[in-house]
């Protein structure tokens, strides 16, 4: 009887044992497998969130880029290869952006990464990208203050974006006071203060700046609304300069429409609305109202290369009405500057393509040519546009000539020394008063 | 009345001619303004309003009102500008022939921000003597706000002639703002304008009275007392706003979390994917109204009107079939119930976004919900008042069906007491069915109501779901007056805190002292009474 | 005689869990480390940050299985001492960074550079010094805990309510963290950091070595747990669960119980975030967020609740089917997949998936002891009524 029962033990230890250890061993083995290298075919990684919060504003991304993967191979792809897009989903989840991001690089051994919306996204990634030594593509406008090797910045750069709309809003229409509303986190945050420190430097007193912070996604704006429609009545010319963000806009604007500010009254220029934001918006109580970008779906062009971009897009996603948008043609300009860089170098290995990158002419959908910086971001044209009553935008001003985008702001104490530069001096972020390369960049 | 109202038309008309004819040296001017609009830059525009404003000519007004409509049309090749009609006909802008046709060549004439505004400030002076009670009390206002000297004649001109009793008072306070600015006039003109602005008592007046630049001691001196009495008036006014606000946040919690107050106050389910059926409510309404642009745009307006009992079944079918198919199995293990809503939530939100796709879909506030009213020195927007009755009306509804209906009453019964309710031949599995569904269904009303001031995306419900547990947790579980004086409660201290510390500091305060209100009564504002120790 | 067999059963379980995560703490970081590459039991350095990861959600779920499991309290905010202890961690980690940064200054953070903070807040006073870092690690986390834990058991605040303060918490918690007046990097949090203790964060060693430290806390941690749950304490947190009032009855001071268990579970999920902070290199308010703890609750449900293995393994499973899901074609459609998982778990596996193994096996084991039993007195020539099957 008391062997039995032993060997019951004994028996049952075992078999159980074997049992978990199967179940353990499946899981590796099933994560080990998977990764096929298939060599016939350019591997190019998608990093877009397709579900989660951002998936509102990336997912556009990710088709954005099969299309242009889906040209390309019509043209016979890149060095005789096809271009192969790997998608993933990182679901508005920042660690699991670095996750997802090195499973693209070391599992599926990708050429090059599109990818990330948010700075935070980006800030995941980056470590990664360094330390496994490949190219990311970022399309979006962000706060700056990052220059890094592995890492190209085809949005916009604050000096070129929110400088030019400060000085239109101070030269066309007189604006004397200003009230800087953004959500609370990096990007509004730095360029706020960017603004702040050169709208000073235009004699612009202190208490004609209001700055207001909200969270995520704010819903009621009744109190803010009332206090920039207060502050706004002070008998100077008002503007407001939104860096609000993505879900917050909505709500936002349509207390700005019912409480009956009107653009003539004190305009609101935004970094963060554009085609796609206002697609989900009744826009005819907030005609006028500005924004400003590098890129707009109006623009006409001579030579028809956006009017072209936009009946493929269109046709591509089977969507007469599907609006194209300033990320998106960052990603347009992103991707021909990667291909033409491998078929400059004849090669995918990310450190000759990086080294080919700067100097990279691509044409952009305004009709103009962006090129790409040694700083790693690239110049780009500025434009101001008026929300118009169906959604889109009447472009109302232009700079001149392209902006150089600035990776490290000259307004702001800590960088206006720091240059990036990744042709000559090897260095993201390089000091040129003390002449040293800072920090680990080197 | 029209052999009155035809007649100051006619004066206007005549009025407009004699000046015309009188100033006939400005012709050649006039022209070249005109020509201007087809150079396609906003200074020349801008200069070309000024010039024809001032014209006196006859053609002014269609000119400047076929601008700020969009009707003005310019040719950029023959420099050609035409106005074109409300009916459609054109006439040639500079010599007011008519035309047949406008070349396909040209476009309308673009604005910017500030030529709005010229373009108000000129239409303002133009149309102060319009036939329209309407027409003239917004250019009396325009002509506040723009308060050019240029403006004061035609002003006085108005005055003398006005008898509108509200008119007169906006002119009135035009010609005080005209007068304080006005270099030349005298202290004694000053002085009563400041006592009028004293009178008007809101930010506008403030802001003129702020930034009138220097004037003589007197008037200084007056335009202070002047502003500080418009203050204490106005901080008054601030604290009765925060209220509204507070109200008017107060009704949209308790919107999104009066179907939760039952869901999962009275049923004891941990609905995680309530906020969900909100956003179901918001997507039905969104569907109702694209039916409704494309075939039937009339009915716009009550597009709301259709949607609330829409959202309300098709809330209220999901809800019901939930119940059936997963939330029957889980009764008396409601911590479990959170775990399969939740996974019901994330299933539905990727739902949403396959069919309708991740972005924000438009809904349309009809014309009864947008813009606002002034009430005393507050602008209360016609969407948070009406959601505030509405919300109001489905409270009252629901309490009255749950107290003096027959299925109230089962309700109630199955949720007191199971057994006995069964035992008195209650088929308590279909009320149970009934309840979830009535539940859901009013999540789904409130989408219809949220999607009027919120996103429709697909994040919709996400945002609500953790401001609604805390609501019908504050106000006590199991008690529906608890959820509305929690709701109220809630959103009047957000309001009230919000100017004081920010918005996000504010929340912040809110759910610390949710969090100390429940260690001092542990079941909430309106605890079920008992005697039992364990609820 | 079943509660007899029940812990001698458990026990048996608990060795093989033991032994699993011991194998795996010294095979893979060997097998990554030592293999050439290649070779076809070499383990990818990616896949060593990636289990890194879900062992650390297993301490989590460990954490929140002590205190739901065996004291019936359901915290709605876990999250947010794993968070905590992973901000510990990361102040520490930045302190490291030291002149590398962008714009090398010695002693701020680069996110306080260039948002022009002048001096480093006192509340990130010490975290240079490792010891002082792993003390805080513990201590923020349990301080917050016992506070939190104090207010809420003595005014005996349960069920749900609790629940909800709870989620009430980690959701304040998450605004304040977001914005960066507080100090902690807002909504980008702390990343880009160099080294732990001297070595390259980024190291193929280094994320071996830590992979192996996590596996020998879950150890730990796991003993930890067992030695309550097995006390005359977990005796007294299991009535607590099962009978709160009565307990109270009996004499027992419930509230001190609860604090004592909650506060450990606090301090572990601490330990947990701040082995987790420099594997995946990134810490920022999101982890704060409900949906996060309410998450990791689901790990130990779908595990099974109250069984401690069940935890952890549940933390596994359902993060692996996340990871799994978010690739390839599965991609757009892994909401539903996972929605589906946590709705079938409990309509299908109320206990969970160790709790439903378990109950298999007694049972199977019973009918077995039964047949044999049967056969032996059959043998013997002795009739006996039949069992029950």
């Amino acid at each position: 009887m008391l062997t039995k029962s032993t060997r019951d033990r004994a028996a049952s230890f075992s078999r159980r044992g074997v049992l978990a250890a199967t179940a353990g061993l499946m899981l590796g083995l099933a994560s080990l497998t998977g990764a096929k290298a298939a060599d016939d075919t350019i591997k190019v990684g998608v990093l877009h969130s397709l579900s989660g919060t951002m998936a509102i504003s990336e997912t556009t991304l990710k088709d954005t880029i099969l299309f242009l993967i889906d040209e390309q191979n019509k043209k016979g792809g890149v060095l005789g290869k096809k271009l192969e897009a790997v998608v993933v989903d990182p679901a508005s989840n920042w660690p699991l952006f670095a996750e997802k991001a090195r499973e693209l690089i070391t599992k599926d051994k990708v050429s090059v990464v599109f990818g990330c919306w948010t700075s935070v996204s980006r800030k995941s990634v980056l470590p990664v990208f360094k330390e496994l030594n490949n190219i990311l593509f970022y399309p979006v406008q962000y706060e700056g203050e990052e220059s890094e090797r592995n890492v190209f910045y085809t949005g916009a750069a604050p000096n070129q974006q929110a400088i030019p709309a400060v000085d239109y809003l101070m030269k066309e229409e007189k604006v004397k006071r200003w009230v800087l509303a953004g959500t609370d986190y990096v990007y509004p945050r730095t360029t706020n203060k960017i603004l702040e420190a050169y709208l000073k430097s235009k004699g612009v007193a202190q208490e004609d700046i209001m700055i207001n912070y909200t969270p995520f996604g704010h819903s009621d704006w009744q109190t803010i609304v009332a206090d920039i429609k207060k502050f706004g009545s002070a008998g100077k010319k008002t503007a407001v300069v939104s860096t609000i963000n993505g879900d917050a806009n909505v709500p936002f604007y349509k207390e700005l429409g019912n409480q009956g500010i009107k653009a003539k009254d004190i305009p609101v220029v935004a970094f963060s609305v554009g085609e796609e934001e206002l697609a989900g918006i009744d826009t005819k109580p907030l005609v006028g109202h500005l924004a400003a970008w590098n890129y707009f779906e109006s623009i006409k062009t001579k030579d028809g290369s956006n009017e072209k971009f936009i009946k493929d897009w269109q046709t591509y996603t089977k969507n007469p009405k599907r609006v194209t948008n300033d990320p998106m043609e960052a990603h347009v300009i992103g991707f021909a500057m990667w291909v033409k860089a491998v078929e400059k170098v004849k090669s995918t290995d990310p450190d000759k393509v990086i080294d080919a990158l700067p100097g990279i002419e691509a044409p952009n959908l305004t009709g103009g040519v962006s090129k790409m910086l040694p700083n790693h971001h690239i110049t780009k044209p500025v434009f101001i546009g008026e929300i118009k009553g169906n959604g889109q935008f009447d472009v109302v001003w232009k700079t001149p000539g392209l902006v150089a985008g600035d990776a490290w702001s000259k307004e702001l104490d800590g960088s206006k020394d720091l240059i990036g530069d990744w042709v000559g001096k090897k260095c993201g972020n390089f000091n040129t008063k003390t002449n040293k390369c800072l920090g680990s960049g080197s | 009345m029209p052999t009155k109202l035809s007649a100051r038309f006619c004066s206007f008309v005549l009025s407009l001619f004699l000046i015309a004819f009188a100033l006939p040296a400005f012709a050649g001017p006039f022209e070249d303004a005109v020509a201007k609009f087809a150079n396609d830059d906003f200074s020349d525009t801008e200069e070309a309003v000024g010039v024809i404003a001032s014209s006196g000519n006859k053609l002014a007004f269609p000119i400047i009102s076929a601008l700020q409509d969009g009707r003005l049309m310019a040719d950029p090749d023959s420099k050609k500008v035409y106005v074109t009609g409300t009916d459609g006909k054109s006439i040639d802008a500079a010599t007011g022939e008519a035309v047949a046709s406008v070349p396909d060549s040209a476009s309308a004439v673009r604005l910017n921000n500030r030529l709005r505004r010229s373009v108000d400030a000129a239409l303002g002076s133009l149309t102060l003597q319009s036939p329209d009670v309407g027409t003239r009390l917004q250019a009396a206002q325009s002509v506040f706000k723009s308060h050019e000297e240029t403006a004061l004649e035609a002003v006085d001109a108005a005055l003398a002639k006005e008898s509108n009793k509200s008119v007169k008072t906006a002119l009135g306070e035009a010609r005080a703002a005209i007068l304080l600015f006005k270099s030349d006039a005298t202290e004694v003109e000053k002085l009563e304008a400041v006592a009028t602005l004293k009178a008007r008592g809101d930010q506008e007046a403030m802001a003129l009275l702020t930034g009138m630049g220097d004037q003589p001691p007197s008037v200084t001196k007056a335009a202070a007392s002047a502003i500080s009495s418009i203050q204490s008036s106005l901080a008054v006014w601030s604290t009765v706003q925060n209220a509204w606000y507070g109200l008017s946040l107060g009704s949209v919690l308790l919107l999104a979390a009066i179907g939760l107050a039952i869901t999962f106050g009275v049923m004891g389910v941990i609905n995680m994917a309530h906020g969900e059926m909100v956003m179901i409510g918001a997507y039905t309404t969104f569907v109702v109204q694209e039916v409704i642009r494309t075939r039937y745009p009339g009915l716009f307006d009550y597009s709301l009107l259709i949607a609330v009992p829409l959202a309300f079944v098709v809330a209220g079918a999901i809800g019901v079939l939930i119940e059936r198919s997963i939330i029957r199995f889980l009764y008396g293990r409601p911590l479990e119930t959170l775990l399969a809503t939740w996974g019901l939530s994330l299933v539905l939100q990727q739902a949403v976004r396959t069919m309708f796709g991740p972005t924000n879909r438009e809904v349309g506030n009809p014309s009864w919900m947008s813009g606002a009213f002034e009430l005393g020195q507050i602008t209360i927007t016609y969407n948070r008042l009406w959601i505030l009755c509405f919300t109001l009306a489905v409270f009252a509804i629901l309490l009255a069906m749950l107290r003096y209906s027959a299925i109230g009453l089962e309700m109630r019964a199955v949720t007191q007491n199971r057994r006995m309710a069964a035992s008195m031949g209650i088929a308590t599995s279909r009320v149970d069915a009934l309840t979830f569904g009535l539940g859901s269904g009013i999540a789904g009303i409130a989408g219809v109501a949220l999607s009027q001031i919120d996103n429709v995306s697909p994040n919709l419900g996400q945002s609500y779901i953790i401001d609604s547990f805390m609501v019908v947790v504050f106000g006590g579980v199991g008690n529906l007056w608890g959820t509305l004086v929690g709701a109220f409660t809630l959103g009047i201290a957000n309001k009230f805190l919000e100017p004081v510390a920010g918005a996000v500091l504010g929340k912040i305060a809110i759910l610390v002292l949710i969090i100390l209100f429940i260690q001092k009564r542990p079941r909430g504002l309106f605890a079920l009474k008992g005697r039992a120790v364990e609820a | 005689m079943t509660p007899h067999m029940l812990t001698r059963s458990l026990d048996r379980g608990a060795t093989i869990f033991l032994l699993v995560v011991a194998a795996l703490g010294v095979l893979i970081p060997l097998f990554n480390l030592l293999l050439p590459a290649g070779s076809f039991l070499q383990v990818p350095t990616y896949l060593v940050a990636l289990w890194g990861k879900y062992v650390c959600y297993a301490i989590l779920a460990l954490s929140i299985d002590l205190i739901w499991g065996y004291c019936g309290i359901l915290s709605l905010g876990h999250g947010a001492f794993f968070a905590l202890g992973g901000y510990a961690m990361g102040m520490y980690l930045m302190r490291q960074i030291g002149t590398r940064g962008v714009y090398g200054n010695p002693i701020l953070p680069d996110f306080m550079v260039f948002l022009n903070w002048q001096k480093l807040p006192w509340y990130w006073y010490g975290f240079d010094m490792f010891w002082f870092a792993a003390l805080m690690v513990l201590f923020v986390p349990g301080l917050l805990a016992f506070c939190f834990g104090w207010l809420a058991f003595r005014s005996r605040v349960t069920g749900v309510y609790l629940s909800i303060i709870t989620q009430a918490m980690t959701y304040a918690l998450l605004l304040a963290f977001f914005r960066n007046d507080f100090g902690f990097g807002g909504n980008n949090g702390l990343t880009d950091f160099k080294d732990i203790l001297g070595f390259n964060v980024q190291a193929e060693g280094t994320r071996a070595a830590l992979f192996a430290l996590s596996c020998l806390a879950l150890i730990i941690g796991f003993l930890i747990c067992r030695a309550i749950v097995s006390s005359k304490l977990g005796k007294v947190l299991i009535a607590v669960r099962d009978a709160e009032s009565r307990t109270r009855f009996l004499g027992y001071r419930v509230e001190s119980y609860k604090l004592f268990v909650f506060t450990v579970s606090a301090c572990m999920a601490g330990v947990a975030g701040a082995l987790y902070v420099p594997q995946v290199g990134i810490i920022n308010p999101s982890e704060f967020a409900p949906g996060n703890s309410i998450e990791a609750v689901i790990w130990v449900a779908v595990g099974g609740r109250g069984t401690l293995v069940g935890a952890a393994l549940g933390a596994v499973v359902v993060n692996y089917a996340k990871t799994f899901f978010t690739s390839g074609m599965l991609a757009p459609y892994w909401l539903f997949m996972l929605g589906a998982l946590f709705i079938l778990v409990t309509l299908l596996l109320p206990k969970g998936i160790v709790g439903t193994f378990n109950a298999w096996w007694d049972q199977s084991k019973e009918k077995r002891t039964a047949a044999s039993a049967a056969s032996a007195a059959a043998e013997d020539g002795v009739t006996e009524p039949k069992m029950a099957e």
